[in-house]
């Protein structure tokens, strides 16, 4: 069972990397773009196929590890399908 | 007092770290890898600088999961003095031995340059050694050093004098244009509540000795061998 993860800055904190790629992308033109967020998407193989089970721990290891409550939220999904 | 410089993989600073106390201020001191589990020997414990594995997640994300950090965790509440230099720092925010977390730089740019920094609280056990807002030549070299924390969190460090160091310009006036990396009020380090866990980006080890141009980072290394009582 797969879930994957979303990682990403707070609202409200400075994303320079999200800033740059927003210069870039109005330079091209695309005036519609107003603002530009960057996180990180990490995908968790799991061997139990128990969702209850899968979940429970993916939630426990986005709060542990993968994010950092100080500056990032998180959001999962959990793939049902192999 | 024994000093254990703690090496994670990816670490880079830790023979300066090394050096500083052992063969500048003649202190025992060994390097510890990052499994040990007993640091009952040491008194003082560096985190080094350096990209512990290799700053992937976010920087200090997974060495602060290293077998060695229960134990720093144990230590800290023991007393023990506990100072992390820029990566080092990154891992004892990530630990929640100190408040707040380290983004990138406002810049984006990896910035390694000497930065002026003021002494905002010289009653601490890292700092008694300085003058009061006493400026200090220091380096700096990371992509990630713009402290932040909320404001919830500022004036928490604010109201127990927990900020220790903050940039400044050569005549000592906290100004943004003296902010390198973005760092919120300023702040280049900061210590826990009970005054024993300090994290600072700036790199004392890199000029603890005036062949390294001045020796303005051996006042804060030498402040950690001497007792320091709070009034």
């Amino acid at each position: 069972m797969k879930v994957k993860v979303t990682v990403v800055l707070k609202e409200g904190i400075l994303d320079p990397q999200g800033k740059a790629v927003l210069h870039a992308i109005n330079d091209l033109k695309f005036d519609n773009v107003q603002d530009v967020r960057i996180g990180k998407h990490i995908e968790l193989t799991f061997k139990d196929q128990d969702k209850i089970v899968v979940e429970k721990e993916a939630k426990e290891i986005c709060q542990k590890i993968l994010s950092n409550p100080v500056m990032e939220n998180f959001e999962y999904q959990i793939e049902e399908k192999p | 007092m024994k000093v254990a410089v703690i090496i994670f993989p990816g670490s880079n600073c830790d023979h300066d770290a090394y050096i500083a106390y052992k063969k500048i201020l003649n202190q025992p001191t060994d390097f510890v890898w990052h499994k040990e589990t007993d640091l009952s020997a040491y008194q003082i414990i560096v985190l080094p600088g350096g990209f512990s594995y290799g700053d992937y997640l976010r920087c200090g994300a997974i060495a602060r999961f290293s077998p060695v950090m229960k134990e720093i965790v144990k230590k800290s509440k023991n007393g023990t003095k506990i100072i992390g230099i820029c990566n080092g720092f990154q891992i004892l925010t990530e630990s929640g031995l100190l408040s707040g977390a380290l983004i990138m730089n406002t810049n984006r740019k990896f910035i390694c340059k000497d930065v002026y920094l003021r002494v905002e609280n010289n009653k601490t056990g890292f700092t008694h050694l300085c003058k009061d807002e006493e400026i200090l030549t220091i380096p700096i070299a990371h992509s990630e050093g713009n402290y932040y924390c909320s404001i919830e969190e500022l004036n928490i460090l604010k109201d127990n004098n927990q900020i220790v160091f903050r940039y400044c310009s050569s005549d000592g006036d906290i100004i943004p244009k003296a902010n390198p990396n973005g760092s919120i009020d300023n702040i280049a380090g900061i210590i826990n509540q009970s005054g024993n866990v300090l994290g600072m980006m700036p790199h004392p080890e890199r000029n603890a000795e005036k062949l390294m141009g001045n020796s303005d980072g051996k006042k804060i290394l030498a402040s950690l061998l001497q007792d320091f009582i709070r009034d």
